[in-house]
């Protein structure tokens, strides 16, 4: 379902605060509701992006040129902790983003990029500290590249930058794959464990059939 | 193949692996899924969309408590709340799955009433569109916050392909001081640990404070689990946590919970099990905690100073602390207690159970909330609230000045509405004390339910353990 991601080269807008919360990236009273998807890439980061009159933070680095048309975040750690919302991601790419490097990220905000062919990549922090000092040096004039195929990252100077991912989340991103078909092909799988299951532990099967 | 032991999550982990798909990558089966008004519906829609049907709507259970109003009536429920509640009705009672509506029994918050309904069970393997499903953990369930895309898997599948996490064990042991509470010890962890000390592991609580301590406040424990980056938080079961379960609604009986049980006590971490990190926490040297910032890693002992970011070498650390101090109003080194406060709030599925309210009211009784003040009760779930009435807890907290809410989320995460106004200063008993979170330019301190109390009739952060009788 997800749309592929193989390579990219694109303006990159460091955003180095530690613990950049779920909460932060999309405000809650901005992504309730059934029918959000297409309306959140103005309302990503809204706490930092807009001042309380509603007008542009001229202080925030995705408000300013070039970074506006950034692609690629480089992230400070334990970026998207907090909740599970994954309007985080879907605001974040209605943004443009396609990529989000940095030394760690929350763990369920880390499963939900991949699930929207958002690639997340994990540096260890000097490299992201070197990466997003590299960028402000050149004032977001030079390009970041990331390559799923090759596993790396390449500085606007050129140094490149492997990365380690999961071939399983890999091979999700590179070919778009849609995973629910995928695990329904293992259904036999499923209903065999069920089956067997059921002898075993049947408390969790019949559950609600005394209530 | 191994030479250790095995510890607790290896053995429920294993129980669910259904096929490996990758290095340490496996399908899992979901027992329980629980449902919620804030994204249950869009799940159940998009199925609908793909033609799927709902592969085991016998072990998917709902509820609506994230965008409701807890008015009395629900009065004031928001658009948006009131079409995501007739949605989840619409799309459970078309999919055939259990719903617990609103002034039924059984409905609240979703991580209070799993336990309490007898759905979590140890050794379970329980999911749901939150992250702070990790609370069921308390239990010994393996549970675990997922995403939107991740909730439409399960929904067709009944099954989740996770990576299995590193394990960390954190050990507490001693008595617990005077005015000290499951959530200052996982708040003091926090603090130590920092907000991703946590990530990537799923973390076991063991140690004589734990089990010492009543299931609920395991609950609370497990539940800020994320809040140190850890998806998942466990406490093997014992007989107190049979004890709790039994009788339950869902909970097995008879034969069932005999054999149930036989199960369950093989659900602890063998003597030799290595986990790939542990921690000690000697429980005597804590005091009751307050965040001072914008991360549950912000946090010190309320006979503590605010940080002072010129005292602080590293940069980035620095402009983190600045930035926090900016947002929260507070001046740096300055003593935590006294900071006066606007907003008190005491609920959420960290802190809003029975024996919470138990703590609050204990602390309430005879005392006034101090004048400029409003503060909120908002019980977990409807049976909690109707237990509470049934021994008069809601008489001491209005006697008392607080109001008394119908169930729900609330203003913990402010998704029906429900919001500190801007600049105002909360002492919450809730999980996250984000920028924004309890409303825009809201700023939150978090800390246990006896503490917020006493910031209520004190008017400004104080501490508990001067109050207490």
């Amino acid at each position: 379902m997800a749309q592929p991601f193989t390579k990219l080269t694109a303006i990159a807008a460091p955003i180095m605060r530690t613990n950049v919360d779920t909460d932060v990236i999309i405000s809650i009273n901005r992504m309730i509701g059934n029918s959000v998807r297409g309306s959140l890439g103005k309302w990503a980061f809204g706490s930092l992006r807009y001042l309380p009159d509603g007008s542009d933070n001229p202080e925030f680095i995705l408000n300013r040129e070039p970074y506006r048309a950034a692609e690629i975040l480089v992230t400070g750690p334990n970026f998207g902790c907090g909740s599970s919302r994954e309007a985080a991601v879907w605001s974040l790419q209605e943004m443009g983003i396609r990529a989000i490097i940095g030394s760690g990220f929350g763990d369920i905000f880390f499963a939900n990029c991949f699930q929207n062919g958002i690639l997340p990549v994990v540096l260890d922090k000097a490299t992201i500290d070197g990466l997003a000092a590299e960028i402000e040096a050149s004032q977001g004039a030079g390009r970041l590249s990331v390559d799923l195929q090759e596993q790396t990252v390449t500085s606007p100077s050129g140094a490149r930058h492997g990365f380690e991912i999961d071939p399983r989340r890999r091979a999700g991103l590179l070919e778009g794959l849609d995973e629910i078909s995928l695990t329904l092909r293992r259904e036999h799988e499923i209903r065999a464990f069920q089956a067997s299951d059921r002898a075993a532990r049947p408390w969790i099967h019949f559950a609600g059939q005394s209530a | 193949m191994d030479k250790h032991g095995r510890t607790l999550l290896a053995k429920i982990w294993d129980q669910h692996v259904i096929a490996e798909v990758s290095d340490d990558t496996d399908l899992l089966h979901v027992d329980r899924h629980l449902l919620h008004d804030l994204g249950g519906s869009r799940g159940l829609i998009d199925l609908k969309s793909r033609n799927i049907p709902v592969h085991n709507p016998e072990l998917t259970f709902a509820t609506p408590d994230h965008a409701i109003s807890t008015a009395s009536g629900r009065a004031g429920t928001i658009k948006t709340g009131q079409e995501l509640l007739a949605a989840l009705r619409t799309e459970t009672s078309g999919s055939g799955i259990r719903m617990f509506d609103i002034d039924q029994p059984g409905q609240g918050i979703v991580h209070v009433i799993g336990p309490e309904l007898g759905l979590s069970l140890p050794g379970c393997l329980i999911v749901c569109g939150d992250s702070h499903t990790c609370t069921h953990g308390g239990l010994g369930a393996l549970a675990f916050g997922i995403g939107s895309s991740e909730l439409t898997h399960v929904l067709a599948t009944q099954t989740i392909i996770q990576r299995r996490p590193k394990t960390m064990r954190v050990r507490f042991d001693g008595r617990l001081p005077f005015g000290v509470t499951a959530k200052d010890l996982i708040l003091a962890l926090i603090g130590h640990v920092g907000a991703a000390g946590g990530t990537g592991y799923a973390v076991e609580y063991a140690g004589s404070a734990i089990s010492n301590m009543p299931v609920e406040g395991r609950l609370t424990i497990c539940n800020l689990s994320v809040e140190l980056g850890a998806k998942m938080g466990l406490i093997a079961p014992d007989e107190a946590t049979f004890a709790y379960i039994r009788g339950r609604p869902y909970a097995p009986q008879g034969e069932m919970w005999e054999r149930a049980v036989a199960a369950w006590r093989t659900l602890q971490s063998d003597t030799d099990a290595v986990f790939d990190r542990e921690l000690s926490i000697d429980v005597g040297t804590i005091i009751p905690q307050i965040t001072w910032g914008t991360s549950p890693e912000h946090v010190l002992g309320v006979d503590g100073r605010v940080p002072d970011p010129a005292d602080v070498a590293d940069p980035a650390r620095r402009g983190a602390i600045e930035i926090a101090l900016d947002y929260m109003g507070l001046e740096p080194g300055a003593p935590i207690a006294g900071t006066p406060v606007d907003w008190v709030f005491i609920g959420s599925c960290t802190n809003s159970r029975l024996s919470d309210l138990r703590a609050a009211a204990e602390v309430a009784r005879g005392r006034k909330v101090a004048p400029g003040v409003r503060a909120w009760v908002v019980p977990g779930s409807e049976t909690v609230k109707r237990d509470a009435v049934a021994e008069g807890l809601d008489k001491i907290f209005t006697d008392a000045g607080f109001e008394w809410r119908e169930p729900g989320c609330s203003m913990c995460l402010a998704a029906n509405g429900e919001t500190v106004p801007p600049g105002q200063r909360s002492v919450s008993t809730s999980n996250r004390n984000f920028i924004g979170r309890q409303g825009p330019r809201a700023r939150t301190h978090l800390a246990s339910p006896a503490m917020a109390v006493a910031a209520a009739v004190s008017g400004a952060i104080a501490d508990v353990r001067t109050m207490e009788r």
